[in-house]
């Protein structure tokens, strides 16, 4: 299967692991991903606290772009996925704003391209597919599984149950992870507060960390950047902000499945994380 | 020429107050044919069918058309209007000024006038050519079929069997008593709910003039009000109940444990069952998809250890006939299926968010705690209960807007249970609205609040489990926080929903269903248990949810209506039916494929074959005669050139 | 403020505020109600009312993180993130001055760096940021870790077809949706 690629300004950044891990297991599971030409940022919760208008032109761009190269997206940004897909019901729903949109871009659509998540992308692959992959199970290692806001809601965009996710369950079974059940995967970690208002989001933080620590997760898998830069980036900082010792690992979905797969755990960007993975990795044969 | 007179009704406000009635009555005066018109504030009143009546009289009228309401409400009184003028009640035509007109044109008064206008217009057109008409008179079958065995359905039975009248009792499980046999006790006396309902089935078993049909089904109904032939499906049980004692030996023999539904899966019972001790009829069914017997073939030891050789594996579905001029449906209701639809409540995985119709069967001396309540994942008993109001009900997203009325109460009631059973546990009621409508309800509802149950006013938002402890977040809307417990057990106020299979039952019996799929009652206030279908009535929560009190009176009242129309020897059928002009049918037979009620009937004469409409199964619904193609087929009241004219005049 | 206020923002958000039945789902669920001063059913409530000062002038707008729970378990369709974007509008024309600090500031250079690049610059607008709010310090420890990993970029990296953007940005007409 051939894809667009959509990485979004954070995969070329802060989740510059993200990027590479997801690349090298798309190429490992047989998805080829071509990059959108000359991208631009989906505006992010900026631009639709904002304007309406912003909110929908920016990614009807990258969505015109690929609807030229005739690909259906990848985007592996929780934050852009949403941006797109919200975009694409807009153009849809109101005819008087697609005008207006394309008259900006000065570029049509037909609106044929569809956009796929991360989850959806790998989750379509099917099991066997992926067991196929699989050289080293990760058996004996407990992770909870993050969807966080944007993956999951509001349910006309969303890319699996809102309230009862599984598919990264789903898409880990084969490597014989074990993925607990447990209160937060949908909850939101505040990514669009931390600069905005801190201890609010801190408080977020803590809370997901808590209800992990309470299923005695060995770590957190997330497919979203700005999770993962709020749940890995800014532990330290919640532990000294609550005076709290949480030291849980956040893997990206495709960093976990990469390993699984025997991937080199530095090309899949293992070395970047604030949070040491090596900790939950010890867990593996346990 | 006919001589027409046109009355023109205000609705007081209802149309008075858009369309100016008097003016219509002066231009509808001028009308071909028209030899008299007026207007009058209240046209259904006393006075304004006295004013009918003297101007026939005065005008020699032989034609009336009446602008007022719908005729669904008052053609009948108009027509009995005419009768008592002495003139053939079918020379009367009714046009729609409420609700076709100045109902949904308030505000557009002018159009609206132009309107109604055309409206009369095509009344006096079609009444030009009215002809006068005869009901026919058909014999009764003195006999009632009464479907479903909960308590609307028990009461009904023994009210109309009480009167005189044979009734046949049909019901789908395996024992009478509905919901109420599961319940604990009942709100707001607290009376114990089997020691007040067994004592109805069994007088339903005993009574002499009620035939019992249990673990049936209605497969088919033909004919119509006064003469029904129903088939009634009779699932095998595998237990030949003619020679079955109810010893019992069966059930306590049999190897296999399923989990047992009406308990909610909280206990097991064998493949060879009794649904419960009070059961009627107190004989056992064998249920086919776990006996190991019926899906494997081996094990028969039922069939070894019965006394009474009763158990017979052959047994097949028999079908049965009876006849009968009357039905009372009461079919009951289900719990909104909450598993499919609240994922933020977990869609049912976590084994202690339970409905409340399980936590009645918890309580319940004879459920399978034996009254004590506890929590369905390790036994233990709970210290802090939650209760969640309005699940499935008054609730848009999943698509149910309507209240279910009666889980405010059972809620109370469970509340007030827990308090008393274990009187240190803590009790959280989570509310929107509390609506306590009946009598003694509120008094309940603020003697629980003093017993410590604590009520917070906001929606639940989500439920999750942490180790053993159930995370309920709601809010308190009154004080404006959000509000998190942390819980041992949670009860959702499941709210009602039609029985299953209503749609299909409504199928078969050319009855309709509202928007949720409630049997639809022919009037919300005035004829709340009978049908748009006569001879067919509604008893209990199948028309809407309700409460035992209110089932109870709905039940007696479908009975005396009933036993009203099973009395009369004989009954007028209405003359609005189907009739083939013989020199224009071509036998085609069209008319015979899409007639819904078999009505049409072939004759041979002279070698000719043509249709022929058996009046007494006509139901007047016009469908043959836009089927036929040379035009012969003619509905009587509706003929092709009494609508052709009213189009005419609707166009000018 | 009055009717004429409701209406507009009634009719900008596209949604049926009269259909709220003050049930609190919205706040049971939403992560932040308890940083709230209003909270989220009390923005409904407030808006049923008319009272558009208090509602504008609420912190609760600038709280609200988008997370889209209350969106999702309305029992009556209210789409509440999407209202709260709309409202956000209003108080940014009512009060200017609250794009001076937090998530209005932070919205506005996120978007000056969308318009001048095509991308966002994470450094730069990091950095502009807390200059602004003048906590040029804040995340010291988290930057250097990051620039040691390569997960901050030193310089932009535009898009190439800046137009095309600019375009974008020069139609947004001042206008709630
Ligand atoms: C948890 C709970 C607690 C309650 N507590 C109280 C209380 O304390 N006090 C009170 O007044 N009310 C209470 N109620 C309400 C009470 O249960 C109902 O008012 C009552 O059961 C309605 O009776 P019914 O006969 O109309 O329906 P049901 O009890 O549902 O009976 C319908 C019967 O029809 C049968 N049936 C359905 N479809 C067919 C078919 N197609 N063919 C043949 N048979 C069919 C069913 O098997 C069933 O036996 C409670 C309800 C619940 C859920
Ligand atoms: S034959 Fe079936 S019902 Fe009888 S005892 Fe065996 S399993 Fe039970
Ligand atoms: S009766 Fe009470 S709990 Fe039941 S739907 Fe109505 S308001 Fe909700
Ligand atoms: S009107 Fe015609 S189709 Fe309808 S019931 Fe009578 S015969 Fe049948
Ligand atoms: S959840 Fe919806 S109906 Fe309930 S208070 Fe919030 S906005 Fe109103
Ligand atoms: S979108 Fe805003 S108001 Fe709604 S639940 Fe999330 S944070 Fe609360």
């Amino acid at each position: 299967m051939k894809l667009a690629y959509y990485p979004g300004c954070s995969l070329k950044g802060t989740a510059r692991e993200y990027d590479l891990s997801t690349r090298l297991v798309a190429r490992h599971l047989g998805l080829e991903l071509v990059e959108i030409p000359d991208w631009n940022c989906c505006g992010a919760t900026a631009a639709h606290s904002t304007s309406h208008f912003l909110a929908v032109a920016l990614p009807a761009r990258v969505l015109a772009l690929a609807e030229d190269m005739g690909l259906d997206i990848l985007s592996p940004c929780a934050a852009c996925y949403q941006r797109l897909r919200a975009a694409q019901e807009e153009l849809k729903r109101d005819p008087e704003l697609k005008r207006q949109v394309e008259g900006a871009l000065g570029r049509t659509f037909e609106g044929r391209v569809r956009v796929f998540s991360l989850l959806e992308a790998l989750a379509q692959l099917g099991e066997e597919a992926l067991a196929a992959q699989v050289v080293r199970p990760l058996k004996g290692m407990q992770v909870a599984c993050y969807y966080g806001c944007l993956l999951v809601r509001p349910p006309l965009t969303s890319c699996d149950d809102p309230e009862q996710p599984q598919l990264m369950e789903k898409i880990l079974a084969p490597t014989k992870v074990d993925t607990l059940d447990w209160g937060g995967k949908n909850e939101c970690c505040g990514a669009s507060l931390i600069f905005g208002a801190r201890e609010v989001a801190l408080n977020l933080i803590k809370n997901i960390l808590h209800a992990a620590a309470q299923v005695r997760a060995h770590a957190l898998v997330t497919a979203c950047p700005l999770c993962h830069a709020n749940l890995d980036l800014r532990q330290k900082e919640v532990n000294r902000f609550f005076g709290t010792n949480f030291a849980i690992p956040v893997f990206y979905l495709s960093q976990l499945l990469g390993i699984a797969m025997g991937l080199n755990p530095r090309d899949l960007g293992l070395g970047s994380h604030f949070v040491d993975p090596q900790r939950a990795l010890r867990m593996v044969g346990s | 020429m006919p001589r027409v007179g046109v009355f023109v009704c205000w609705c007081g406000s209802n149309i008075g107050g858009v369309l100016d009635c008097p003016a219509l009555a002066r231009a509808a005066a001028t009308f071909p044919g028209v030899v008299y018109a007026t207007d009058y504030q209240y046209m259904c009143s006393d006075p304004g069918q006295k004013l009918i009546a003297e101007a026939i009289k005065e005008h020699r009228l032989d034609r009336v058309v009446v602008a007022a309401c719908s005729p669904r409400l008052h053609e009948d009184t108009f027509r009995e209007v005419l009768a008592r003028a002495g003139l053939n009640p079918y020379l009367l035509e009714m046009t729609n000024l409420r609700e076709h007109c100045s109902w949904v044109h308030a505000g557009e008064k002018e159009l609206a006038q132009a309107k109604a206008l055309s409206l009369i217009r095509r009344a006096v057109a079609k009444a030009l050519r009215l002809t006068p008409l005869h009901p026919g008179r058909v014999k009764i079958t003195r006999r009632c079929l009464v479907i479903g065995g909960g308590i609307a359905g028990i009461q009904a039975a023994l009210d109309v069997a009480d009167a005189g009248i044979e009734v046949v009792l049909v019901e789908r499980e395996p024992s009478l008593g509905g919901k109420m046999v599961l319940l604990d006790k009942t709100f707001p006396t607290l009376d114990c709910s089997a020691c007040i309902s067994t004592p109805k089935m069994a007088a339903v078993a005993k009574h002499p003039l009620i035939r019992l049909y249990t673990y049936a089904e209605v497969e088919k109904v033909e004919g119509s009000l006064g003469n029904y032939r129903v088939t009634i499906r009779q699932k095998a049980r595998y237990v030949d109940h003619t020679k079955c004692t109810g010893c019992g030996t069966c059930w306590e023999k049999c190897p296999v444990k399923v989990p047992d539904e009406l308990n909610f899966r909280l206990s097991t019972r064998p493949a060879i069952y009794l649904p419960f001790p009070q059961a009627v009829p107190s004989k056992p069914v064998i249920d086919a998809r776990h006996c190991r017997q019926l899906t494997k073939g081996k094990c028969g030891v039922c069939q070894k250890v019965c006394p009474a050789g009763a158990i017979d594996y052959t047994q097949q579905d028999s079908l049965h006939e009876e006849e009968v001029g009357a039905i009372i449906v009461a079919t009951g209701f289900d719990l909104f299926p909450w598993e499919k639809a609240y994922g933020e409540y977990g869609y049912g995985r976590y084994p202690d968010v339970i409905t409340g119709l399980a936590f009645e069967r918890l309580v319940n001396a004879s459920g399978p705690t034996g009254g004590r309540i506890v929590r369905p994942s390790d036994g233990r008993e709970p210290r802090t209960v939650v209760f969640v109001h309005c699940v499935g009900s008054r609730d848009e997203l999943k698509g149910r807007e309507y209240c279910s009325r009666i889980c405010c109460m059972y809620t109370a009631k469970h509340a007030h249970q827990v308090k008393e059973r274990l009187p240190e546990a803590k009790v959280y009621v989570f509310y929107i609205d509390i609506r306590t409508f009946g009598k003694g309800y509120e008094e309940f509802y603020r003697r629980v609040q003093d017993e410590g149950v604590i009520y917070l006013r906001g929606r639940v938002s989500k439920i999750y489990q942490e180790g053993d402890k159930l995370i309920v977040k709601g809010a308190d809307t009154l004080l404006g926080e959000p509000v998190t417990i942390a819980a041992d057990l949670v009860v959702l106020a499941t709210g009602v929903v039609p029985a299953r299979g209503a749609e299909e039952l409504a199928r078969t019996l050319g009855i309709s269903t509202d928007k949720d799929g409630f049997f639809q009652e022919a009037h919300p206030k005035l004829r709340p248990v009978e049908t748009h279908t006569a001879g067919i009535f509604l008893a209990g929560a199948c028309q809407g949810p309700k409460d035992i009190p209110d089932t109870v009176s709905q039940a007696s009242a479908a009975a005396a209506k009933a036993v009203g129309l099973l009395l009369r020897e004989e009954i007028e059928v209405s003359p609005l039916v189907a009739w083939v002009n013989q020199a224009l049918c071509t036998g085609c037979l069209h008319c015979q494929v899409v007639c819904p009620y078999q009505a049409i009937e072939v004759v041979t004469e002279g070698g000719r074959r043509r249709a022929r409409v058996k009046e007494e199964l006509c139901q007047g619904c016009g469908s043959c005669t836009v089927a036929c193609r040379p035009g012969a087929m003619e509905l009587k009241g509706f003929s092709n050139e009494q609508i052709l004219a009213e189009v005419e005049a609707l166009c000018r | 403020m009055n009717e004429n206020f409701w209406s507009e923002v009634n009719r900008a958000a596209g949604q049926k505020i009269t259909h709220c039945y003050q049930c609190g789902k919205c706040t049971a669920g939403c992560p932040v109600a308890f940083a709230m001063d209003y909270k989220p059913h009390q923005i409904l409530r407030l808006l049923q009312l008319g009272r558009g000062e208090e509602l504008l002038s609420s912190r609760a707008l600038w709280v609200c993180s988008s997370c889209q729970t209350c969106t999702t378990r309305c029992p009556c369709h209210i789409d509440l993130a999407r209202l709260i974007d709309t409202l956000r509008f209003f108080s940014r024309q009512a009060f200017p001055q609250v794009t001076r600090h937090g998530m209005p500031l932070f919205n506005e250079v996120f978007l000056r760096s969308v318009k001048r690049y095509g991308r966002v610059y994470e450094l730069g607008l990091t950095l502009q940021f807390n200059l602004k709010e003048r906590k040029v310090w804040r995340d010291l420890d988290l930057g250097h870790f990051m620039l040691s990993r390569r997960k901050l970029r030193l310089l932009p990296e535009p898009v190439e077809n800046r137009k095309e953007v600019a375009q974008i940005f020069s139609a947004e007409k001042e206008e709630p949706r």
